[in-house]
């Protein structure tokens, strides 16, 4: 009960029966709507949750922590190749490729683990630690993309060079009578819907929590923080593999949705756009970030339809303008003039 | 018996000695303030002690164990805290929440409201325990961090020119805050160079120069001495 409590708390915005209302009415309605949507838009959508996981972690390991990584791409990437390895080589039977993703994701918390100790025990922060985590998912990309040739292989799985590797089996989960296959459809839909609303949850009962508490202040003010005793690095580490982690999810949600991944999801570009949808959400809140990124990559998507270059100008245009309008983010800003609107309304009754 | 001590103390920076051979002894349950020119390396000693600096040669101590290599969180674990000289505080969390983060990580949580309560008014910050702590004036930015600091429940207190900016009433009202802490068992070492504070609060005074212990006594020793008199007028070389 004292866990569900702290589903809400200073470290996020929304509280009370409003938030709460809108948050069951927002579900509710994200439950319904494959009633009434086609499968394309389904499928969609799906697209846009798994990315969900990646801007959510990025929002705990820059907005909460005050750590800026700029290669959360390097995990989506080593969680999906490892996905596909795995499942084209073991299959989807017997629930494999659930335990594939758990491996995956497993995986990329190894590597944030691995990468992690180095960069926060050697205390390595700030603009450093940007250069070093984007160098990581850059030195990824091209060592991905060199891997065309049919000696690069494991076991049966091809990695396939700049190709890209496909073929891997969708998720499955074994079933009474005949396996859920969780293709880009309804059944993905509620999967992937499910995890994330778990995964929003739970970020939210941990950056409330003590451990939440610990954060904010090492990102307020780090020397001050391990003056009060805490080892900070230890903290900077357990979050960024929580938000790595996260990252890996959104790989292998992504891998299993398209069947396909390539070294081009751990470039350049792939690296940058996260930080835009979390910085125009507004990154120190899971909220404000979750309905930030959906909301840029439904634009990206309908820009790139008009042509993919625009896309990328406007995205560009887009995070300087938040930059210079509203660094805390543009639904941030608009969330905390709602919020306060909310509260004077009583104190005016009460005049 | 000395709660914290000093052997030997050295501290280069380059070619630049900055700490030179300090033997210093605090003895527990002293308000020790350090004072001297700019330049005498009172803020380097206070940052060896802290764990913030390394020093190239000579031990720390403290309650009898050598802590000259622990990380800076093991020796706030070991019971000492600190107050900086600019106010370390978590400016955009509220003054609460400041406390809150100070005292969780040693307070049972079924004490930690309670005790957080206790600090505030303390701190005569109750009024102001939901403010956004940068908003808060200077004075009670400081009185924050005191009570960040103490909230710890040290033995030792590192109080880094506690008055700096402050009103003489907010002053002497810190003077009082600092004896009150000491009544309760706490050991204060505080860099400061109001010296109408440290006749406020001092039992002891140590005088540091270019890196050496120059002067050591009570209060009324160091004033009445002619060398600290020259060295404060700039003239330490004939003293």
């Amino acid at each position: 009960m004292k866990t569900l409590g702290l589903l809400q708390g200073p470290q996020t915005l929304g509280k009370g029966k409003p938030f709460w209302s809108a948050f069951t009415l927002v579900v509710a309605l994200a439950c319904a709507y494959p009633l009434f949507a086609d499968g394309y838009d389904v499928g969609n959508n799906v697209y846009f949750f798994n990315w969900a996981f990646m801007a959510l972690g990025l929002s705990l390991i820059w907005g909460y922590g005050g750590t800026l990584s700029f290669g959360q791409t390097a995990f989506f990437g080593v969680a999906g190749y490892t996905y596909g390895v795995i499942s084209i080589n073991f299959g989807d039977a017997y629930g494999l490729t659930i335990f594939a993703l758990v491996a995956s994701v497993a995986a990329a918390a190894l590597l944030a683990a691995a990468l992690g100790y180095f960069l926060f025990f050697g205390r390595i922060s700030g603009v450093f630690l940007g250069i070093v985590t984007l160098s990581v998912t850059l030195v990824l990309e091209r060592f991905m993309a060199q891997t065309a040739g049919p000696e690069w292989r494991v076991g049966a799985a091809r990695l396939n060079g700049y190709n890209g590797m496909g073929g891997m089996p969708s998720l499955t989960i074994p079933w009474f009578g005949s396996d859920i296959v969780l293709f880009p459809d309804v059944q993905l839909y509620y999967f992937t819907l499910a995890l994330l609303i778990a995964c929003y949850l739970g970020l939210r009962i941990l950056v409330n929590s003590r451990f939440g508490n610990v954060l904010v202040a090492i990102r307020e003010n780090p020397q001050r923080a391990e003056m009060l005793g805490y080892d900070i690095r230890v903290y900077q580490l357990v979050t960024f593999i929580i938000g790595s982690a996260l990252a890996g999810l959104s790989g292998v949600l992504y891998t299993s949705w398209g069947n396909y991944i390539t070294p081009a999801s751990m470039g350049m570009t792939a690296a940058a756009l996260p930080i835009v949808w979390v910085a125009v959400g507004g990154r120190s809140d899971l909220t404000t970030t979750l309905i930030g990124a959906m909301l840029v990559l439904a634009g990206f998507q309908a820009l790139t339809i008009h042509g993919s270059q625009y896309a990328l100008v406007v995205m560009g245009a887009l995070l300087v303008l938040t930059v210079l309008i509203a660094p805390r983010g543009l639904v941030f800003g608009l969330g905390t003039l709602v919020a306060a609107l909310v509260n004077r309304k009583p104190k005016r009754q009460g005049e | 018996m000395a709660i914290l001590e000093t052997r030997a103390l050295n501290k280069w920076f380059g070619g630049l000695h900055v700490t030179g051979g300090v033997d210093f002894a605090l003895q527990r349950g002293e308000i020790h303030c350090l004072i001297g020119p700019n330049g005498a390396g009172k803020s380097t000693l206070f940052r060896l002690i802290l764990g913030e600096h390394l020093p190239t040669s000579g031990q720390i101590l403290y309650e009898g164990n050598d802590i000259t290599k622990a990380k800076s969180f093991e020796r706030i674990r070991r019971g000492i805290s600190v107050k900086f000289q600019v106010p370390g505080i978590f400016k955009a969390l509220s003054v609460r929440q400041n406390l809150q983060i100070a005292l969780q990580h040693h307070c049972p949580p079924a004490e930690l409201d309670g005790e957080i309560d206790r600090l505030l008014e303390f701190l005569k910050l109750t009024e102001a325990r939901h403010q956004l702590a940068g908003n808060l004036s200077h004075g009670q930015k400081q009185w924050l961090e005191i009570g960040m600091a103490v909230g710890l429940k040290p033995r030792l207190l590192l109080l880094d020119e506690p008055t700096a900016g402050m009103t003489p009433d907010e002053t002497a009202a810190t003077g009082e805050m600092v004896q009150a802490l000491n009544r309760d068992g706490v050991t204060v070492l505080a860099v400061e160079h109001d010296m109408a504070f440290v006749r406020q609060i001092a039992h002891k005074v140590t005088v540091l120069h270019f890196g050496k212990i120059f002067a050591q006594g009570t209060i009324n020793e160091i004033v009445a001495d002619e060398r600290v008199a020259a060295i404060y007028l700039g003239d330490a070389t004939h003293a």
